[in-house]
């Protein structure tokens, strides 16, 4: 079988942290992944769109965020170890240095009425754009009628029941993988 | 120091719930910082959670603030490592066995069935949001205001939630 290997890109770990840093600290509204791959495919070359859509795939069937996954990811096959750690400090300290004083205001500002009234409209706005991001990604994935039972038997757990998403993980994610199980009779390698 | 090595343990152990975004462990982030540990209360994580959106980068970002608000510089630190640390581990090593599994009958049930288990958590995680943010008719409507325009249109996000700032202060600002 045919493993897809290392791109003969020469990157340094200087430019993939940079490269990150400045995914990290532009991506604003969300959806990183359109930041990464215009960086990675379009402006460097250092992945082709099949292996983004290889990556991004995994990225998202494995825990952790899906932008940090990537750059655990790209950085691994750019320089090994090194390159994955460059690249999840250079996408998340932007973000995370802001988040930091940000923070700090809030804890000295935010009983202040005005604020507090300033906030409580941000967090309806973030209400909207989290149900908005679960109805398009939802688009995008659920294409079966048993698909949408996994999606009603998840709510139902952590919503519902009020199980820890711990619980709801394992148990509804063993049913649906169960449910995908392989069927063909032959364990033979896949027809490539 | 007690402080800092539960700090430790819930975002390490949140990280690993993360599966398909942030959101589908806010319900967890909401039991065990406000509920169990009470390092802060719901209508500051939410808060929080909600000006997380509007940050570049990975959106979950917001954990700094949560480490910040316990144990501030070194809070945050330790927070970061430990929310992106375990899961950074994993994805490198199973980045490196995936590759190996191409032909493994069960990478592609594996994907197939998390996928709508993921989107299920994040329309829970959506619900545990809106129990706490949509404080009365006005938060609902800037809600679905939001919704819909994201829905039909390509608006930056960040620019909407900034967009809800100006209108919370319409709404719930005069005295």
């Amino acid at each position: 079988m045919v493993v897809p290997s290392a791109p003969p890109v020469e990157a340094t770990l200087i430019q993939i942290f940079h490269a990150f840093l400045l995914i990290g600290a532009t991506s604003f509204g969300g959806g990183v992944m359109a930041y990464l791959r215009s960086s990675l495919v379009e402006k460097h070359g250092w992945l082709d769109d099949e292996s983004f859509v290889q990556l991004l795939a995994m990225s998202q069937s494995l825990p952790g965020l899906n932008s940090t996954n990537m750059a655990v990811l790209v950085g691994d096959r750019l320089r090994g170890t090194p390159g994955a750690l460059v690249a999840i400090a250079g996408i998340c300290l932007p973000g995370g240095i802001l988040m930091f004083f940000l923070g700090m205001l809030h804890r000295q500002h935010g009983a202040r009425p005005l604020v507090t009234a300033a906030l409580h409209g941000v967090a309806a706005a973030a209400v909207g754009l989290v149900a908005a991001v679960a109805v398009q990604i939802g688009r995008k994935v659920l294409t079966r009628a048993d698909d949408l039972a996994f999606v009603v038997l998840a709510v139902i757990g952590v919503s519902v029941l009020h199980q820890s998403v711990l619980v709801v993980l394992f148990v509804v994610g063993a049913f649906a993988i169960w449910w995908y199980r392989p069927r063909d009779e032959a364990p033979g390698p896949p027809a490539r | 120091m007690s402080q800092l090595s539960a700090l430790t343990w819930v975002f390490a152990y949140l990280s690993l719930l993360t599966v398909g975004g942030g959101l589908a462990a806010f319900p967890e982030l909401k039991a065990l910082t406000v509920e169990k540990f009470h390092w802060l209360g719901f209508q500051e994580l939410i808060h929080l959670y909600s000006l997380g959106q509007i940050a570049p980068g990975p959106n979950m970002m917001m954990v700094a603030a949560v480490g910040e608000r316990v144990a501030g510089v070194i809070g945050a630190l330790v927070v970061v490592i430990a929310f992106f640390g375990p899961t950074g581990i994993l994805t490198l090593g199973t980045g490196r066995l995936w590759r190996r599994l191409d032909g493994w009958r069960w990478r592609d049930p594996i994907q197939r069935g998390l996928a709508p288990v993921s989107v299920g958590l994040l329309v829970a995680g959506s619900i545990s949001l809106a129990k706490g943010a949509l404080v009365g008719r006005a938060s609902v409507l800037i809600a679905g205001v939001v919704f819909l325009l994201l829905i039909r249109t390509r608006i930056n996000p960040a620019v909407l939630v900034l967009c809800g700032a100006v209108a919370g202060l319409f709404a719930f600002g005069a005295p």
